[in-house]
């Protein structure tokens, strides 16, 4: 069978899969003429939107012969709320808080990204101290979205039990954050040209004692699955992805990392305060499931560093750059981009010179990994669907938007 | 032990067996077929048991209830039944099922009406404890002797073999 | 009294009820064993569920009763009530006679479980041969579960299930056979295969055969814990119902009392399994060191086990008491648990008395009944002790492993398992003729 003709040139259509035929751009070829009596045939499963594993409302149609898979098409859109939309139709300030909603687990970065993005088309920088607790926070809720993940994951695989001790760590990151703004989830932790709140009293004590609490609970979890055979069996050479085709599908973040590319935006374009601190960019070799779980891992440890840097180092001084009541960007437009828990997210907007965005363009590391799902999964196995759409790390509120 | 109630128990059993089996055949979908033929085997299974051959009973239950059954039910459940079942039964292939039942149907009347005169020696009431024993021994031999069936079993599971190894080969496409 | 109810009061028949032919008490057993299986598998659930949220820092069911007690009972109502849908493309008459067919499986196997050398309903003399059968027979009830929802997930996990189970049943045969081999090791040189008769070889020969022919019990009882894990479907082997890729595999389509036929089949498999197990290689309803410590002073220590676990259970329960936060909210729950705690007391006196009591050389009919008694809770006692360990381990893997791919499950089971256990038979008989 010819899986992955893009052109969907068969006329009759599949009342399974009809939409997809429809719009033509199925790699499935849903629609091979039927097989003779007895004769094996392909099984097609509907994964989704309802699923346990699907990490939300994505929708895999799987194409199986028996168990191994021959090919996948992810349909999205089950979520989206045209976020992009409404950004032409709110000023920059109002917008702000609907960036939280895309990756509701690490809406923090969502937040410093859009903040960055207008800053840089106005030309105004923020604060160094607003700089550092951006920082903090970032990388605070970059540790609560791999906590997050890694439960998730593991759970997906079968194993339990990683799910509640991560939580429970997630837990403290998600008290740090009610603390400062008040909100656990849809922070809306800054604002343009630097940040609302000051630290709360206690803040750098709370974080310090956070560190030290944390470091050996990610010990704990790496001694449930690092050397887990179970574990390795079900992740070790599941869901390959080389470095040329993770460049070619533009995927970024830790998976792009375990397939061997040292591409950190934190590194290679720095923001924020990121030029500040010293710390490394865990690399994977193989591209597999288990090596996006130890970088994951190791990322963890590494945001801890910096953390550990920026709370020592914090500097006094305002919080809040200049930047008029009403915020007018000249015309022009930009694209900023920051590294986020999952990869690349980047802001395009385009600005006319009035308070509301001309065109807003939102690039979510969701929706450009998950497009490895197809390449990654094939010849697999259904298990390892469920293992990769894990690894891969989405959240379908950024994959739609 | 005494037995209890066996003219009722024989009754119950043999008529679930013949009426399970006319199932079998008379059903049009498959699954519905299996799961009475699975009916039969275990009634005769009760059958065998009744006639002091609990280990007979045991490996029939093992091995034709549990083992291919779910192999027979593994295999039809990938068929499509729809189409099976508007295909049409005993295609032309029906003389010959009649007379191969007419010839089992006089073999069964002659059996019945020769009677106990046919199996002499099988009617001798064997001590239900040592049914096991007493087959390994006609199987394996006792005490450094051949049993009567040795040669016979060995064959068997020299062709089984060939079997097995045949089916791997015939699956695997690269060894 | 009739004869046939005093038949078994004044010590006048020994055995089973099945060699000894009395109608009436393999029913009373039947009725015993099947409400005492319910309760187990009620308790199971709790207990699971309970030590599950131990492991996972969380306290788990704490609202219906004290400690979520009643929580079992809660359940068995809601799921009792609950519309029982078929669906409309489901093959009727199959979807509906699946879960009576696995639970039939289930709980037949139970007649043959030795909890003491007579408290069993029958003591065939293929016992184990037809536990195996029969409790493969259960792989039915899920493949055509699977097959009749006519739903695509639960099909694929009834493939699942009945090709694991199947292949898993092989290394399971093999080993249970190595121990068989390991009964016929004595004088005669016969060995067997009845359930009792294979705990009295373990009596005679003096040794579980989990320690005979060290290792060589060892590996074929760990292949077996590991086969009977497969074979009920249980993590890491839960492939057939792994929700996080089939929802929940081949009872997917099914809700209500149908589906907790299925959970009440599956924990009675798990107790039966186990049962297996101990019998075949922990001695089944013996105490621990029955040769070596065969004083009538060790005899009377060891039976005042039961009782004391009472005694521990009625504590653990009291501390629960104190412990309880002084609330009014409270005060049903801390009411409820003290009288549990004093529930669990009671009994614990109860089998206190009995172990006392039974311990007196009297020779009347009333004494030595009551040291019949003692004994035959002593045989119940440390074999339903055995089997909770394993029920344990079924809740500690859960907890621990991540779930076994498909293949990989194969290739355990037929490559490691198979060879492995197929090497231990052969061994084993070497072994065993050497020695005789």
């Amino acid at each position: 069978m010819n899986a992955g003709t893009p052109d969907g040139s068969n006329a009759h259509t599949n009342d399974r899969t009809h939409d997809v035929a429809n719009r033509g751009l199925s790699n499935l070829d849903l629609d091979a003429p039927a097989t003779p009596y007895l004769d094996s045939n392909e099984l097609i499963i509907n994964m989704g939107p309802q699923h346990p594993a699907t990490h939300g409302v994505l929708r895999v149609i799987l194409k199986l012969d028996g168990e191994k898979v021959l090919g996948t098409e992810c349909v999205i859109g089950y979520l989206h709320r045209g976020v992009e939309k409404i950004g032409e139709n709110r000023t920059y300030t109002m917008f702000n808080p609907y960036v939280d909603r895309m990756d509701y687990v690490a809406a923090v970065s969502n937040g410093l990204g859009y903040c960055e993005a207008v800053e840089k088309l106005m030309n105004v920088e923020a604060p160094a101290r607003a700089k550092y607790i951006r920082v903090i926070l970032t990388e605070l809720n970059r540790v609560a979205s791999h906590q997050l993940w890694l439960g998730t994951h593991a759970l997906d695989i079968g194993a339990m039990t990683p799910l509640f001790y991560t939580f429970r760590d997630r837990e403290e990151i998600l008290k740090i954050f009610e603390k400062y703004c008040g909100a656990r989830l849809t922070t809306h932790a800054f604002r343009i040209g630097g940040c609302q709140y000051e630290t709360y009293a206690g803040f750098e004590k709370e974080v310090k004692n956070f560190l030290t609490y944390v470091a050996p609970k990610i010990d704990e979890y790496e001694e449930l699955l690092t050397t887990n055979r179970i574990w390795l069996e079900r992740t070790k050479n599941v869901g390959v992805i080389s470095s040329a085709d993770c460049v070619a599908l533009g995927v970024t973040g830790p998976v792009l990392r375990a397939s061997g590319v040292k591409w950190d935006l934190r590194k290679a374009q720095p923001y924020a305060a990121y030029s500040e601190f010293d710390f490394d960019i865990p690399v994977g070799t193989n591209g597999d499931t288990y090596d996006r779980y130890l970088v994951r891992v190791a990322e963890m440890r590494q945001s801890l560093r910096i953390i550990e840097q920026a709370v020592n180092g914090i500097p006094e001084g305002p919080i809040m750059a200049r930047v008029p009541k009403v915020i007018k960007p000249p015309v022009g437009e930009i694209y900023h981009s920051i590294e986020a828990p999952k990869g690349e997210l980047g802001y395009f907007i385009v600005s006319d010179g009035t308070t509301q965005p001309y065109r807003l363009r939102v690039r979510p590391p969701s929706f450009v990994n998950l497009q490895a799902l197809n390449r990654m999964v094939r010849g697999l196995l259904v298990a390892d669907v469920i293992a990769v759409i894990g690894t891969i790390d989405i959240v379908l509120g950024e994959v739609d938007r | 032990m005494n037995p209890v109630a066996t003219p009722f128990f024989f009754y119950m059993l043999a008529g679930l067996a013949v009426i399970s089996g006319v199932l079998v055949i008379t059903r049009r979908n498959a699954v519905h077929s299996a799961l009475a033929l699975i009916v039969t085997l275990l009634s005769v299974a009760g059958l065998y048991l009744m006639l002091y051959a609990p280990f007979v009973a045991g490996v029939q239950i093992i091995v034709y209830a549990g083992g291919i059954m779910v192999l027979f039910l593994f295999v039809i459940m990938l068929v499509n039944i729809e189409r099976s079942s508007k295909e049409r039964r005993f295609n032309r292939m029906w003389p010959v099922g009649l007379a191969a039942a007419c010839t089992l149907l006089a073999l069964f009347v002659s059996a019945f009406a020769k009677g106990k005169a046919l199996f002499p020696d099988r009617m001798m009431s064997l001590p239900e404890s040592s049914n096991t024993q007493q087959i390994a021994a006609m199987l394996y031999g006792d005490a450094g002797k051949m049993g009567p069936y040795t040669f016979a079993f060995e064959v068997a599971s020299l062709l089984l073999l060939a079997a097995i190894l045949g089916a791997v080969i015939m699956t695997k496409k690269k060894i | 009294m009739p004869n046939f109810i005093m038949s078994y009061l004044d010590g006048s028949v020994r055995g089973t009820p099945g060699e000894a032919g009395s109608q009436f008490w393999a029913l009373i057993y039947v009725f015993i064993i099947f409400t005492g299986v319910s309760v187990a598998v009620m308790a199971m659930n709790w207990l699971e569920r309970k030590a599950l949220a131990h492991f996972q820092i969380r306290l788990g069911p704490m609202r219906v009763g004290p400690h979520g007690l009643l929580q079992p009972i809660a359940d068995a109502i809601k799921l009792m009530l609950k519309e029982d849908i078929i669906p409309a493309e489901a093959d009727q008459f199959v979807f509906w006679i699946a879960p009576m067919i696995g639970l039939l499986a289930a709980f037949a196997v139970y007649t043959v479980i030795p909890f003491g050398p007579s408290q069993a309903v029958s003591d065939m003399n293929i016992g184990i041969l037809f536990m195996l059968g029969v409790s493969s027979l259960g792989v039915l009830g899920i493949v055509v579960a699977g097959w009749a929802s006519n739903s695509h997930y639960p099909l694929i996990g009834a493939l699942r299930s009945s090709a694991q189970m199947v292949s898993y049943e092989v290394a399971m045969g093999l080993a249970v056979v190595s121990a068989i081999l390991m009964t016929s090791m004595n004088a005669s040189g016969t060995g067997t295969l009845s359930m009792i008769g294979i705990v009295r070889a373990q009596q005679e020969q003096g040794v579980w055969f989990i320690f005979k022919f060290f290792p060589l019990g060892l590996i074929a009882f760990v292949i077996f814990a590991i086969a009977m894990i497969a074979e009920t479907n249980r993590a890491p082997f839960d492939m057939a119902e792994a929700e996080s890729e089939l929802t929940a595999g081949y009872h997917t389509e099914y809700s209500g009392l149908r589906w907790s036929l299925f959970m009440l089949a599956e924990y009675a498999t798990m107790i039966a399994v186990s049962s297996i197990a101990v019998t075949l290689w922990l001695g089944g309803w013996m105490r621990p060191f029955p040769n070596l410590l065969r004083a009538p002073a060790w005899d009377f220590i060891f039976s005042l086990f039961p009782g004391l676990t009472f005694v521990g259970l009625a504590a653990i329960a009291l501390v629960g008491v104190v412990r309880m936060p002084v609330h009014s909210f409270f005060r049903i729950q801390r009411i409820g648990l003290a009288v549990f705690a004093a529930l669990l007391g009671l009994i614990a006196l109860l089998l206190l008395t009995i172990a006392v009591a039974g311990r007196s050389v009297d020779t009347t009919v009333a004494a030595s009944s009551v040291a019949r008694f003692r004994e035959g809770i002593d045989h119940v006692y440390w074999f339903v002790l055995k089997v909770a360990v394993f029920m344990y381990l079924f809740i500690w893997y859960r907890a621990t492993w991540p779930r076994y791919r498909f293949d990989q499950l194969m290739r355990v089971g037929w490559k490691v398992l198979l060879p492995i256990s197929l090497g231990v038979l052969v061994v084993t008989a070497i072994v065993g003729v050497i020695v005789s």
